[in-house]
């Protein structure tokens, strides 16, 4: 079963079509649950608050070795810290958060994402293929090995090159919106759900 | 690189497409989430729902919509009509629409732009503007196209940028319903005024006239009636523009 992780932003309806499973902020669903998906949208300190009362429970499942999938805000928390507010992230992967500079904000719309390294998440995927961002902050890991994908931003005149994916063993992280990027989008969630 | 999007317009009353469509193996082309799928499938970036219900009392019926949208749906959609409070805008955003559109509301009183994006965020907010040639300059009408401004766009386009509209949604009345092409030198004023993205609206009615607003600067462009009387699928047009060299998604 996955678990949902539902922090009361936005409705989560269509990714839980997609994946089965169930939308839930209860700690214990959470600790039952083999799979952990944590969407997000927001600002960083403000929903790390809101996830404080889960943390334990979901660094113990990435832990034990239960695939976890952050999109969005949720790939983000992933890490120690973010130039969007204080306060800490869950600092599973080290490095930080931080705001495009130069290039117009929110990145916004349809980008390529180009696979950096084998990744299951990936898998049946072209190289290149166009998922659906909308973010003005990306990670920046200090251990480049954890970059899956990677996608180019260009406007201004300026050209921006930043992680859209990342993954270590059991942990996952993109910064576009699977479940709003068609077919694309289900195969990865679709790939996500079969690891 | 980022694609030019490929925007379907749906006209929605009381829950339900009010234009005719003339979709073949269509059970129902009343039902917006069966038409909304047609064009993910034929891969739509985005949809735009206007909702045209007129009595705010009916407003649960849209709320409903956008739930079941966002349930179906996978693709972004926007949400828009008649939109009045920020209230309103929490309330679709939370049923799930990806952004909402504000037109008459945001003329009447454009402490609602900056209102709505702080609430919301600039990414999910867009400023319809319809617009029409005066002789003088590109009039600004509100009231579903019924009532004349006396603004201009182009000030109107940077004033709602300035405020944090986060995109712009422009509809030329002089195009509009022709067929003949988006308003070319109307959209580029526009783009070229303010740096947020502007989608063309009115009068596409060939492959060509995409083409056209792409080459003068819009990040996407808007049509309903050429893909509801199924004059061209999405795709044979996303595939005549990557022929001509745009960037499109193409799957």
């Amino acid at each position: 079963m996955i678990a949902i992780v539902d922090l009361g932003i936005g409705n989560l309806a269509n990714v839980r079509k997609a994946l089965g499973g169930i939308i839930t902020s209860d700690p214990y669903e959470i600790e039952r649950a083999d799979k952990i998906v944590l969407p997000g949208v927001g600002n960083f300190g403000a929903v790390m608050k809101r996830l404080e009362p889960l943390k334990g429970t979901i660094l113990d499942a990435i832990n034990e070795g239960k695939p976890f999938l952050g999109i969005c805000l949720g790939m983000q928390l992933l890490f120690e810290c973010s130039e969007e507010s204080e306060g800490k992230g869950l600092e599973v992967f080290k490095g930080n958060v931080v705001k495009f500079k130069g290039v117009r904000v929110p990145h916004i719309g349809w980008n390529q994402v180009f696979p950096a390294k084998e990744c299951p998440l990936f898998d049946g995927i072209k190289n290149g293929s166009y998922f659906y961002f909308v973010h003005s902050y990306y990670v920046n890991p200090q251990d480049k090995e954890v970059i899956a994908a990677v996608t180019d931003y260009e406007s201004k005149g300026k050209k921006v090159v930043f992680p859209s994916a990342v993954c270590k063993d059991n942990v996952f992280g993109v910064q576009f919106h699977p479940e709003k990027s068609s077919k694309n989008g289900l195969r990865l969630l679709e790939n996500f759900r079969r690891l | 690189m980022l694609a030019k999007r490929i925007i379907a317009a749906l006209d929605i009353k009381e829950g339900r497409v009010v234009k005719g469509i003339k979709f073949q193996n269509i059970r129902d082309a009343g039902d917006p989430i069966e038409l909304a799928k047609r064009y993910e499938e034929e891969g739509i970036d985005e949809i735009v729902f206007l909702d045209i219900t007129a009595s705010y009392e009916k407003r649960q019926i849209l709320l409903d919509l956008v739930k079941r949208i966002a349930e179906e749906i996978y693709v972004p959609f926007t949400v828009g009509g008649g939109i009045k409070s920020v209230e309103e805008i929490r309330e679709i955003i939370k049923s799930g629409a990806d952004k909402v559109f504000l037109n008459t509301a945001a003329v009447d009183n454009p402490k609602l732009v900056s209102e709505a994006a702080k609430v919301v965020g600039s990414a999910n907010l867009v400023i319809a503007i319809d617009a029409k040639w005066n002789g003088k300059f590109w009039e600004v009408y509100t009231h579903g196209g019924r009532k004349a401004r006396g603004i201009d766009a182009i000030e109107w386009a940077k004033e709602v940028e300035c405020l944090g509209a986060g995109e712009i949604l422009l509809t030329s009345m002089d195009t509009d319903g022709t067929q003949e092409g988006f308003d070319i030198p109307l959209t580029k004023a526009i783009v070229e005024a303010v740096d947020i993205p502007v989608i063309a609206s009115g009068g596409a009615g060939s492959p060509e006239h995409f083409y056209d607003a792409f080459e003068i600067g819009a990040s996407a462009a808007l049509a309903a009636s050429i893909f509801h009387y199924g004059k061209y699928t999405v795709r044979e047009l996303k595939e005549y523009l990557a022929r001509r060299g745009v960037n499109v998604r193409l799957e």
